[in-house]
Parts: C-alpha cells; sequence; structure tokens
C-alpha cells in the first residue's frame, strides 16, 4: 500500500508532440490516498482507462512523473511496480485450474508454498470460489471466469494499489450488484488502495468514498459523491451525475440575481466579479425545481411531459429556448400546460465557461 | 422445428456424388480390385486373394522386406522432421513483429518456399548439394568437411531432412503467427500485471492458444512428409542403395517399374490406412489433451 501522486501527468497516443488538444489525458496533478476506494468516473473516450494504464505501466506516459510513496516509478515496467490490475474482460491462464489461476501472480513472485496456499484459500473463500478450486478454469462461465481475474488481482497483500478496469461489464445485472458490494466489503477487510473505472455513476457512486469525474481527457472534479451533487465544479459533472441531470441554463448573472427569459431569480451568494466575455450560464439540480401554478412572481413555463419515476415525479418544461426538468410536488395536477417554477437559491450555482464560480456569501 | 422434406434436394448433390464417384471411389475400387488379383499382361486377370496383403505384412518374403523397410524409413523421416519442424515454426512465429510494415516483408519472405513447385525445390538443392558445382557441396568439401549425397547415406538424410525443413517449416510459422495474432492484448498486459516471466507467458498463454493451429500443424506435416515422393526422388532417387527410399518410391518402383499391379495396390492400400489410422490417433491424443476431462458447466 502506498500514496500515489501524479505529477503533471499527460499522454497523447501520438507522441509527445502532438498538439495539446489531442491528448488522450491532459496534464493532471493529483493524489490518491493510501488505502482509499476511488472511482474513475466518464464517458467512453474520456481518457479513464489510460490513466489506469499509466498507473499500472502498460502504457509509458508522454510526460509527467508518477510517485508511490514519493518514490518515482515512472520508468518501471509493470512487473517492477507492485501493482494490480483487473480488465474488462476476463483473463484466465486456459491450462491451469482456477488455484493455480489465482497463484499466478504470487509464484511469479517467488513466495513461499505454504503462503501462497494461505493467501489463496482466503481469496477464494472471500469470493466464494473455494468449492471449485481445483477445476480448470476455461469452462467456467464468464461470471466465474471474471471472479478469477479480480481474485487474482486481490490476492497479493503487497501491492501498492489495485486497479479495476470496468471489471463488471460481463457480469449479470444482480450478480453485479453482489460482487460491488463484495469488493467494497474486500476493500475494508483487506485494506487496499483500489481505483475503479467505470462509466456508470451508480456503481461509482455506491463503490467509492471518492469519485473522480473526467471528462475530454481533464479530470473535472474529484469529491465525495456528495459534493459532486450538491456542488458540480463543471457542467459536465452536473448533468453527467443525477438522473436527469442538472438543468443548464444561459442567464445574465449581476450581483445577487440571475436573469433568465427576463425574469429575475434571487441567488443566495453575490457574484459581484465574472469573468469578462465568458458565457455565463446557471445551474440547479431538478431536485431544487419545484413546478407551481402559475404566479407571477414565478418564472412561467410550459409542461411538455411528466415523467413518473414512482417515488418522484419530474416534469420537463420549456422556458423560453432552454428545457428544464423540475420536480411535481405530491398531489400537484395540472390545470393546462402552465406552470411556475420555484427555484432553492441555495442551490442555485453559476458557471462562467462551465466552470463553476464561488460567489462571496 | 421440421426438417422440411423435399427430395428435389436428391437432384441438386447427384452431381456431386457422380463427381467423388469417378474421381475417387471408382479409382478405389479399381486399386481394391486389383489387390486381389495377379496378371501377366495381356489384360489377363487371375484371382490371387489377400495372398498379396499376406506377403506384404510378411517380412521375410521379398515385398514384405522392402515394405517394412521403407516403412520405418518414412517413419523416422517423419518423426525427425517434426521434431525439427515444429519447434523452430513457433520460435519463427515467436520471433515475427507484430505490426508496421516489416510484417508484410516476412510474411512475403516465409511465402516463398511454399510457392515452389516440389520438383523445382528438388531441383534447388540436388544442384545446391552438388560437390562439384553446388555452393553448399562445394562449400563443405572446400572447408574440410567431407559432403556428399550421392555416396553417403548421412549426407542423403541430411540433405532430404534440411532440404523438406527449408520447404515447410514456414508453414507451421504461419500457422502458429495466426495463433498468436488471435491473442487480445489484455492476455499479454494481464500477465505483465501477473509478474510472469517470458517463458511463464509462453506456458501459460501463448502455447495453449497455439494449440489448435499446432494440432493442424502437425497432422498437415505428418500427412505431407508421410507421403514425400518428389523432393527426395529429384535429389536422391533414394539412394544411396536403398537409404532414402520412403514408402511412394517403393511403390512407384513396384508398380511402373516391375508392373506388378496386384503388389502394388495391395501395398497401396495399406499405406492409405496406415495414413489414416496415424492422423486419427494424432488427433484423439491431441485434443484430448488440449480440453480437460469431461466436466459440468460450472456456474460460481
Amino acid at each position: 500500500m502506498s500514496r500515489i501522486d501524479l505529477v503533471d501527468l499527460a499522454h497523447s497516443y501520438s507522441g509527445n508532440d502532438a498538439p495539446p488538444e489531442s491528448f488522450a489525458l491532459k496534464p493532471v496533478t493529483m493524489t490518491w490516498r493510501q488505502g482509499g476506494a476511488y472511482a474513475l468516473l466518464g464517458p467512453s473516450g474520456c481518457g479513464k482507462t489510460t490513466l489506469l494504464n499509466l498507473i499500472s505501466g502498460i502504457v509509458t506516459p508522454s510526460r509527467g512523473k508518477i510517485l508511490f510513496d514519493g518514490k518515482d516509478i515512472t520508468p518501471l515496467s509493470t512487473q517492477k511496480r507492485n501493482i494490480a490490475q483487473v480488465f474488462q474482460f476476463p483473463v484466465i491462464y486456459d491450462t491451469m485450474t482456477v488455484g493455480e489461476n489465482l497463484a499466478f501472480p504470487l509464484k511469479n513472485r517467488g513466495v513461499p508454498k505454504a503462503e501462497i496456499a494461505a493467501r489463496v484459500r482466503r481469496i477464494a473463500n472471500l469470493l466464494d470460489l473455494a468449492p471449485y478450486l481445483n477445476r480448470k478454469a476455461t469452462r467456467l462461465t464468464a461470471d466465474a471466469k471474471q471472479k478469477i481475474s479480480l481474485g487474482r488481482g486481490l490476492v497479493r497483500s503487497d501491492v501498492a494499489a489495485v486497479l479495476f478496469d470496468e471489471p463488471l461489464t460481463v457480469i449479470d445485472p444482480e450478480l453485479k450488484w453482489q460482487l460491488r458490494s463484495k469488493l467494497k466489503a474486500l476493500h475494508r477487510e483487506l485494506d487496499l488502495t483500489m481505483i475503479y473505472v467505470t462509466h456508470d455513476q451508480t456503481e461509482a457512486l455506491t463503490f467509492a468514498d471518492t469519485v473522480v469525474v473526467m471528462h475530454d481527457g481533464r479530470v473535472v472534479q474529484s469529491g465525495t459523491p456528495a459534493e459532486l451533487f450538491d456542488k458540480p465544479a463543471h457542467t459536465f459533472v452536473g448533468y453527467f451525475i443525477g438522473s436527469p441531470g442538472m438543468n443548464i441554463v444561459p442567464a445574465h448573472v449581476d450581483g445577487r440575481e440571475a436573469r433568465i427569459d427576463g425574469h429575475t431569480i434571487g441567488l443566495h451568494r453575490n457574484y459581484g466579479v465574472l469573468p469578462a466575455g465568458a458565457k455565463i450560464e446557471i445551474g440547479v439540480r431538478p431536485e431544487f425545481v419545484d413546478v407551481a401554478p402559475p404566479a407571477s412572481g414565478l418564472l412561467s413555463a410550459t409542461i411538455e411531459r411528466i415523467d413518473d419515476l414512482g417515488r418522484i415525479r419530474f416534469a420537463r418544461v420549456r422556458v423560453g429556448d432552454s428545457k428544464f426538468a423540475a420536480r411535481v410536488p405530491p398531489g400537484f395536477s395540472v390545470p393546462n400546460n402552465m406552470a411556475g417554477l420555484v427555484f432553492d437559491p441555495a442551490h442555485v450555482h453559476v458557471y462562467a465557461d462551465s466552470r463553476l464560480v464561488e460567489g462571496v456569501a | 422445428m421440421d426438417k422440411t422434406v423435399n427430395q428435389k434436394a436428391w437432384f441438386l448433390v447427384l452431381p456431386v456424388f457422380l463427381v467423388v464417384a469417378f474421381s475417387a471411389v471408382l479409382p478405389l475400387m479399381t486399386v481394391v480390385n486389383y489387390s486381389l488379383q495377379d496378371t501377366f499382361g495381356n489384360n489377363q486377370f487371375f484371382w490371387n486373394g489377400v495372398g498379396w496383403f499376406k506377403e506384404l505384412l510378411d517380412p521375410t518374403t521379398d515385398l514384405g522386406e522392402r515394405f517394412f523397410a521403407s516403412l520405418w524409413r518414412n517413419l523416422l523421416f517423419s518423426a525427425i522432421i517434426l521434431a525439427i519442424e515444429v519447434p523452430l515454426g513457433i520460435v519463427v512465429a515467436l520471433a515475427m513483429p507484430r505490426e508496421g510494415w516489416t510484417v508484410a516483408v516476412c510474411l512475403v519472405i516465409l511465402a516463398l518456399p511454399l510457392l515452389i513447385p516440389f520438383n523445382v525445390v528438388g531441383t534447388i538443392w540436388q544442384i545446391f548439394g552438388r560437390p562439384d558445382i553446388g555452393l553448399l557441396g562445394y562449400t563443405l568439401n572446400s572447408l574440410g568437411i567431407p559432403y556428399n549425397y550421392v555416396s553417403n547415406e548421412f549426407d542423403a538424410w541430411a540433405t532430404v531432412i534440411v532440404m523438406d525443413v527449408w520447404h515447410w517449416t514456414s508453414l507451421v510459422a504461419l500457422l502458429c503467427y495466426a495463433g498468436l495474432k488471435s491473442i487480445p492484448d489484455a492476455y499479454y498486459q494481464a500477465a505483465q500485471i501477473d509478474g510472469a516471466s517470458r517463458w511463464a507467458v509462453f506456458r501459460a498463454i501463448q502455447l495453449p492458444k497455439m494449440n489448435r493451429v499446432l494440432l493442424i500443424a502437425v497432422l498437415l506435416r505428418f500427412m505431407d512428409s508421410f507421403m514425400i515422393y518428389t523432393e527426395p526422388f529429384v535429389v536422391t532417387g533414394g539412394g544411396p542403395g536403398n537409404s532414402t527410399t520412403f514408402i511412394s518410391i517403393e511403390l512407384v518402383k513396384i508398380a511402373l517399374g516391375q508392373f506388378d499391379l496386384g503388389k502394388a495396390a495391395a501395398l497401396s492400400l495399406v499405406y492409405n490406412l496406415i495414413i489414416l489410422i496415424v492422423c486419427w490417433v494424432f488427433y484423439t491424443v491431441m485434443t484430448n489433451a488440449g480440453a480437460e476431462r469431461p466436466q459440468k458447466e460450472g456456474s460460481v
């Protein structure tokens, strides 16, 4: 176990001379705490697998450094780094039994036999693989094979971190839940640093203490699930996390007021100085906008449809050219399609060029 | 689902049956017919029963002695070239580049020997090995290593074996290369993560994944080498003495040299049967070695 620091780390698959905008991973400096459970969340092609492969050493960075406990390991090969990684699709050594598969990473490192046996037994018990230890691994189902891959990742006790690259893609939805909670339990039990790559926000939010959101090769925010929900640092985080995503609409912001479509909304903080020439937007989660009967003090909207999610209803409304999602209070009925929107000022955020602007209280 | 009953289908496969009948079944039956009879020319045939087969399988007779001698020679030859070509083919395949323009260059160079007609291969080596004008033969003799495939049995064997290795290792290498190319990158990455050595990667990933193509390579090379005729015939003519007379060369001598149709037919049938049996044994052994004992589909 160790702390992992990334220092100005960047990578381009077409070499260091490629234009900065084409980099698969744009320069990032950050720290992964020892023993943390991290999720790397982002859409396909945002650079999260690249970042993972850089940490494990499968890819050598175009620039920047990786430090394990302050020691520069950037030039070391994957074998020499103390790291484990589980891939998206199961990798099984065909000729070996389940037990031999689990023992393989230990055997290659010359761990004493007795210790291997004990460790394999422990991991097999944790993953419910114990009854299959003497079976050939080839004929097992995809689920079981992926469990073996997970087991190989977890079997070494001395690793700096275990990296998971969308490891549950091939698993049945029902088993997915079980395995995810199992991983979480394993994290507590084995006290390993885990980094979990996924494009599924539920998976990320349930697994991790810290979620790192990536977009277009950049780390846009890293924080607890609650922070990502309450205070997205980037409009991308706003609409990528949450269902439905955050409402982001262009607005004129002046001091404690925002104007949308000729209507003024009060803000909780004072935004005196905004960057000149920036694109100004306000963002508010649908959970903090309520639909109400039309009234003179409210932003008027046209209801287009209402989605009933069971526990909660969301209205899709239109204000001028912008679209909103807003909460429909219990018992609310619409006489016609007209409604007013009630905002919770504490949860209205202001964004300049997609980045959060901190107001003054 | 019910099968569609359609008798018209028979008419559609009939041409194939006819072609197969005339090209394979009828000639084979003719051979069976010859093997049971004796002839002294003039298209006169006399019933001989299984006489030729008895003689063939009895090493004390002339025919039996020649058959067994050439059979052992042939088996030894196949064993040697398999022992060389399979490991060598694997090594060549492993050493080949995975990507870039060099791949095409390697593939073309490897394919060259495979594209040369068999008797041209024989002629190339026949001239190459000649002590008077051949590059190989002249060089070896000049270096003080006596080499003459016409008079020395060992030299003759060495020439025939090296020629076959030169001609066919490419096939094994190309098959193995195809097998290697089909291994997803994730396997190599996982092996790196697991700290596997080069040898461990070969044992745990590459060899098991090449299993299937190796089976095909061994079968093809066995059959071809067991039926070899043209190249040794062109180079050594089966000599010196009978030292490189393989079964097919012996067969041609009996059938066309002595015109003993009955003996030749009996030999052909036994020859054919041996190839079938050995291939079947190979196939069964190798498929069983690849797949483990039957077990239930496991869900964990």
